[in-house]
């Protein structure tokens, strides 16, 4: 099928599409493409004005400010894949990033369109989720920080206000004895995750657990902090008996069904993913 | 800020500049306005891989891409892989390999495939189908082709 | 390679330079100047009357050429209803659709409104602003619950949604169950998938400025039935009409079928005198490309206290979906397969083919055959689960040995003629596969890796396939002044390599290296008629009827050669595209100059005697089928905590007699095996309770791709086929059919300490999971 009928606008500059954005009727952000034009081609979507960022070169790059690193909202999920700063400071994210779909799509996919579009099952909103993730949003009135946590406004909506676009996400690295994994369950390699699951651990001198991440995508409308779970975990020894229940707590969490995979599937999956990623993290954080 | 935008790309080395629809996806852009028909279209939705091509020496589905989005972009496609007369090692080793059946699939894998082995000269196999895996292909079961790319990596 | 030898080699194809250069034309690739494009609005429901067509307000639209509907298509067509493409002198009236829906639509995607404008985006447009006004009714989603006398019907006026029931069997059944001592009963259900070729369907008119004739390129697999479709709707001339197939990619049975979007644009090109082309997008090959596989099977076995079987009974239900546009043959090549390389003394099945408000089922890959494979090895497998004995040996105990082919199975095929197994070596192929994978040291790996917790299983399957249903096929060889050849036959080029096998069945005779020759296949302008490519025919009918022309072509070669070089028939061969003196190969003369020679001379007689130019025509004409056989194994991996099912080795032995070119044989398996695994692991067609279809992109509707499957070890025996002078048997389909039973017997062997049986395909992750939790309670998941 070929797309409805659309004005397309290519500014330049952030105030530009910024202006665009307060202006327009019925707009839409294009970023990467990779879930807008599927949906623009099937007429699932049918926007009047596409304002294209692309071209926005300050929208794009990976950067580090003071201990944290920011992304520009256009980044795309390539050069995050193969990012030095990633590789080093963000190794939870390295390891989702390369679940992201496929390789041709990954080179123009964005990190910002990605939290945007806001699928339930998407790899990047569960890392930032994990990762406190702050992101920085602008309109012509105003700029605006949103926690992670907050982001998430329903089924494959972000809050956002209207004229507002995503411009940069910050990410507040972990340091020291820390082990992370994300894992996820899907179909087929690079399909979304039916049920995926982000691990972080930070281990003090005694190797007990002293913080703990566990987030949970594809079960819910947004990826969900599994804050029962983190709290048995503070203060452990990771053993196999932690692990369990940490992992027993992930698979009680209210999972959504659907005509494909019923909530008891995504339960067990949560556990089962959970408890491998737990483990994983563990050992990376003793290596 | 219309229904057309004035674009000038670059093709296999050839420049062109033309007026196109804003609707109009870079892959229908290929095949009809400039006939460069070896780029298929098999779903129209970024699943099935048979319209990828190079922009900017990066494989992408130009399905998923306006043409009004090139604007200014290097492209690469099927069609500028082979030689005058000779097919280039890639495409010689589907003809050698059998790494080929309908060939509806061929022109969007051999540029995936370019792509990866510019960036990765000796690529694994595991590298191979994990790049191949956004493609789809009914009738070789891709083993064939797999055959094909790892005797470019000079791994057979 | 010596030109003599070249069946048989590992010959590169001739199709393949221009593909990979880019340069293949397929049918959206036709350069057609002031084309114009159709779209069609479709059914959004399962069933409704429709109550308006909003003809006149689309029309005012951008770029809107013309808006038809079956009414305004009556004028250009003899008949809008879509006539039966097989005879089958069972099919009640209405079985089929009509070109257009003009009052009533019975599946989601039935097309009702034509819409032709300047460009496919306007078109769309048009579609998309149509309001069809529909009230809908009950709709019938599933087969099983079809027959309910009091239930909705698939269509208004009708008395029962059962199309036809029909019996097949033969042998004392009630006797061998009542004596038997072991009876077994299971039931099975396998469901729908889709075709899907990465090219879909496609088709484009062009009526010939001046005249009332008309060129149609489609993505067909049935170029020369098309023709005599348009000849008989579109009220023309033979020769008004010729229909091309350009490259086509990929058919997989769907484009075995002319299609009521085939009929609309080439009338509506006829209507409009202006070339008008649709191209199928990928969603509407979800909707409206035919689907197969829906069946449910209730049986029993009656087997002896060897495990030899006596007897097999039962019923089957086949889902139809809501029309019959060629007959129910995937029903009927269930009910007559199902006893496949298996001695079954005495069987009796009652088959229901049922209509539902779904997309209509004809043939995809396989054709009803995977499905009774399926039963066939489920059953065998429950067999030796039961008196706990091997699998393999059971199936030893049963096959047909080679000592008693030919083998006639008691069983007529659908046109009446017997089924008789031509040949084959089922124990051999066996065992060949059985020793590749290593089955003796199963258990040893089995129980090594249970014990770190890991769940591996082994499953295996035989399949038979009776392969190339006649009646004939025609051919054409001629041999320019240059010495190149050209072969005209009615194939049908979807990517199955037949150019380059017909060219080396060529080459045999003629002695021309394969870059001399060229095939042209498909084009209803060369060959009159024939019937295309399905059920794995085409090496069999096309590559005998350019065998047979070759022969014919090479024999007047020598003749006129002998006149020419004044020698003896006896005395001459043909070497490197001339025809030598034998030891001598100075005195020769080329094949080109004997065509100059047999162009003749203005009083002159020709050389020999022989009749004019260096051409010859062939049919080859067959009712019996070559039956190619196969044996997979296949060793998984379950992981119990995701229900994921990893396919770690597969080995496929096949059998399709004489390979022409080993290489294609090879690819033909790895694809068909792929295909097997889609329907026995990802491709669902799901519909929801009101019969819509719910997995309608990729995203929903999971191919495989190359990172899910196993490279696959392809091992071939060769048992020339009777039927034929090349000995070569059907190959397409015959690595489909034992897939989806062999991979869903290893799933069961992995997860034998849970107790699971399984009687299902596609299998998911959910459902093995379910399976596991409903199977055995104590042994639960943790």
């Amino acid at each position: 099928m070929k797309a409805a009928p659309f004005e397309y606008h290519v500014p330049r500059e952030l105030h530009r599409a910024l202006d665009l954005m307060a202006q327009l009727e019925d707009a839409r952000v294009l970023a990467g493409g990779q879930s807008l034009m599927p949906m623009l081609n099937l007429r699932l979507a049918s926007p009047r004005h596409l304002v294209d960022l692309n071209r926005i070169a300050e929208l794009s790059g990976i950067r580090e400010e003071g201990d944290a690193v920011v992304f520009g909202a256009m980044t795309r999920q390539r050069a995050i894949e193969f990012s030095e700063v990633v590789a080093r400071k963000l190794p939870l994210f390295a390891e989702a990033v390369r679940s992201v779909g496929h390789r041709q799509t990954r080179n123009r996919g964005t990190i910002g369109g990605s939290l945007c579009h806001l699928d339930p099952a998407a790899e990047l909103p569960a890392a930032c989720m994990a990762m406190d993730a702050i992101l920085r949003v602008q309109s012509t009135r105003a700029s605006r920080e949103i926690a992670m946590r907050d982001f998430p406004a329903g089924f494959m909506t972000p809050s956002l206000q209207p004229g507002e676009i995503l411009t940069g996400i910050v990410l507040p690295p972990w340091t020291g004895r820390v082990g992370t994994a994300f894992l996820e369950y899907a179909r087929r390699h690079g399909d979304f995750a039916v049920v995926s699951v982000a691990v972080l651990l930070e281990l003090d001198a005694r190797a007990q657990i002293s913080r703990a991440s566990v987030t949970l995508g594809g079960v819910a409308a947004g990826p969900v902090r599994m804050a029962e779970a983190e709290r048995a975990l503070i203060g452990k020894r990771l053993d196999e008996a932690a692990i369990a229940a940490a992992a027993r707590l992930c698979g009680q969490i209210e999972a959504m069904g659907d005509p494909f995979v019923p909530a008891w599937y995504r339960q067990q999956l949560a556990r089962t993913l959970s408890e491998r990623a737990l483990r994983i993290a563990l050992e990376r954080a003793v290596a | 800020m219309s229904e057309f935008h004035d674009i000038a790309v670059k093709i296999n080395g050839r420049s062109y500049e033309r007026r196109v629809a804003v609707r109009m996806n870079l892959a229908d852009f290929l095949r009809h306005e400039l006939g460069l028909t070896g780029t298929h279209v098999g779903c129209e939705h970024g699943a099935c891989g048979a319209c990828t091509v190079l922009v900017d020496g990066r494989s992408a589905r130009s399905c998923l891409m306006l043409a009004a989005q090139a604007d200014g972009c290097e492209l690469e496609t099927v069609e500028g892989l082979a030689g005058e007369t000779d097919l280039n090692p890639l495409q010689q080793a589907f003809w050698d390999r059998h790494g080929l059946q309908c060939g509806f699939c061929t022109p969007g894998i051999l540029m995936t495939l370019t792509e990866l082995l510019r960036d990765t000269p000796n690529a694994d196999e595991a590298a191979i189908r994990a790049a191949l895996s956004g493609h789809l292909c009914r009738c070789t079961g891709y083993q064939n082709i797999v055959a094909a790319a790892l005797a470019v990596a000079g791994k057979t | 390679m010596s030109a003599q030898r070249i069946i048989g080699a590992r010959a590169r194809r001739v199709e393949d330079p221009a593909l990979l250069r880019g340069e293949g034309v397929y049918v959206d690739d036709i350069a057609c100047p002031g084309v114009l494009h159709a779209a069609f609005a479709r059914s959004p429901h399962a069933h409704a009357r429709i109550t308006r067509f909003p003809v006149e307000e689309l029309k005012a639209m951008p770029g809107v050429v013309a808006v038809l509907t079956a009414a305004e298509l009556a004028s250009e067509m003899t008949s809008v209803l879509m006539p039966p493409q097989f005879p089958s002198s069972s099919l009640p009236p209405g079985a089929g659709s009509y070109v257009l829906a003009p009052k009533e639509v019975c599946y989601v995607g039935e097309p009702v409104l034509m819409v032709v404008a300047e460009s496919r985006a306007l078109a769309e447009d048009a579609v998309a602003a149509a309001e069809v006004d529909y009230e809908p009714l009950a709709a019938v989603v599933d087969a099983a619950a079809a027959g309910a006398p009091d239930g909705p019907k698939v269509r208004e006026g009708i008395a029962s949604n059962l199309l036809t029931r029909f019996k097949v069997g033969y042998g004392a059944v009630s006797e061998a169950f009542a004596s038997a001592p072991h009876v077994y009963r299971e039931r099975y259900w396998q469901h729908r998938g889709v075709a899907h070729p990465i090219e879909g369907r496609g088709v484009l008119a062009r009526p010939e400025p001046g005249s009332r004739k008309l060129t149609v390129w489609s993505s067909t697999q049935m170029s020369n039935l098309l023709h005599s479709m348009l000849v008989d709707v579109l009220g023309a001339d033979e020769d008004d009409i010729r229909v091309i197939a350009p490259a086509v990619g990929g058919g997989f049975g769907c484009k075995y079928l002319v299609y009521p979007e085939e009929l609309a644009v080439a009338a509506a090109a006829r209507k409009l005198g202006r070339p008008v082309k649709w191209v199928e997008d990928r969603c509407e090959h979800f909707m409206a490309a035919i689907h197969e596989r829906d069946q449910y099977w209730d049986v029993e076995i009656a087997v002896d206290a060897n495990a030899k079987v006596l007897a097999l009974r039962g019923s089957l239900i086949h889902d139809q979906g809501a029309y019959t546009p060629q007959g129910f043959h995937a029903s009927y090549n269930s009910a007559s397969s199902i006893t496949g390389p298996y001695v079954v003394p005495a069987y009796e099945i009652d088959v229901q083919v049922m209509q539902t408000n779904k997309t209509p089922v004809q043939p995809v890959r396989g054709a009803g055959y995977p499905q009774a494979a399926f039963v066939m090895e489920r059953l065998i497998d429950r067999v030796a689960r039961e008196l706990e004995l091997d699998r393999a040996e059971v199936r030893s105990r049963n096959l047909i040995t080679p000592d008693r082919m030919p083998y006639p199975k008691k069983l007529k095929n659908r046109s009446g003629a017997e089924l008789v197994i031509d040949g084959g070596d089922y124990p051999k192929c066996q065992a060949l596969g059985l020793e590749r994978i290593g089955y003796a040291g199963f258990l040893a790996r089995q129980k090594a890796a249970r014990a770190e917790g890991r769940y591996l299983g082994i499953g295996f399957a035989h399949a038979v396939k009776p392969t190339g249903r006649g009646p004939y096929e025609m051919a054409r060889v001629r041999v320019s002044t240059s010495g190149r050849v050209t072969v005209y036959a009615g194939a049908m080029e979807m990517g199955q390599g037949i150019k380059t096998s017909l060219a080396q069945v060529c080459a045999e005779q003629l002695a021309v290296p394969l870059e001399r020759i060229e095939v042209t296949a498909g084009d209803s302008a060369y060959i009159p008629a024939g019937f295309g490519g399905f059920g794995s025919r085409q090496a069999i009918f096309c590559a005998s009827a350019v065998h047979l022309a070759a022969l014919a072509v090479r024999n007047k070669a020598i003749r006129a050669a002998a006149t020419l070089l004044e020698a003896a028939e006896s005395d001459l061969e043909l070497k490197d595209g001339r025809v030598v003196v034998k030891g001598v190969p100075g005195h020769g003369i080329s094949l080109g100059d004997i065509s100059r020679k047999l162009r003749g001379a203005p009083g002159y007689a020709l050389p020999g005697g022989v009749t004019p130019i260096l051409e010859a025509d062939a049919s080859f004409q067959l009712d019996l089928q070559a039956f190619a056989n196969a044996f997979h194994a296949c060793e998984v991996e379950v992981d119990p905590g995701t229900g994921h099912v990893s396919l770690l080795r597969y080995v496929a032995v096949q059998d399709s007699g004489r390979l022409i070119n080993p290489l294609i044989a090879e690819g033909q398996v790895h694809g068909g095996v792929v295909h097997g695994i889609g329907n026995a692991l990802f491709e669902w067609m799901r519909y929801d309770e009101q019969g819509q279809p719910i997995t309608t992109t990729f995203a929903d509707y999971l191919l495989p791709t190359a990172t899910e499957v196993p490279n696959i070890e392809v091992l071939f025996v060769e048992t020339p086929s009777t039927t034929n002078p090349l000995g070569v048997k059907g190959l397409g389909e015959a690595a489909t059919i034992a897939v989806a039973p062999a991979v869903i017997a290893a799933v069961e062997n992995a997860l034998e300490p849970f107790g699971v049986h399984i009687n299902e395909a596609p299998l998911t992750p959910v459902r093995v999971l379910e399976l596991i939790r409903n199977s055995n309670p104590e042994r639960k998941l943790p």
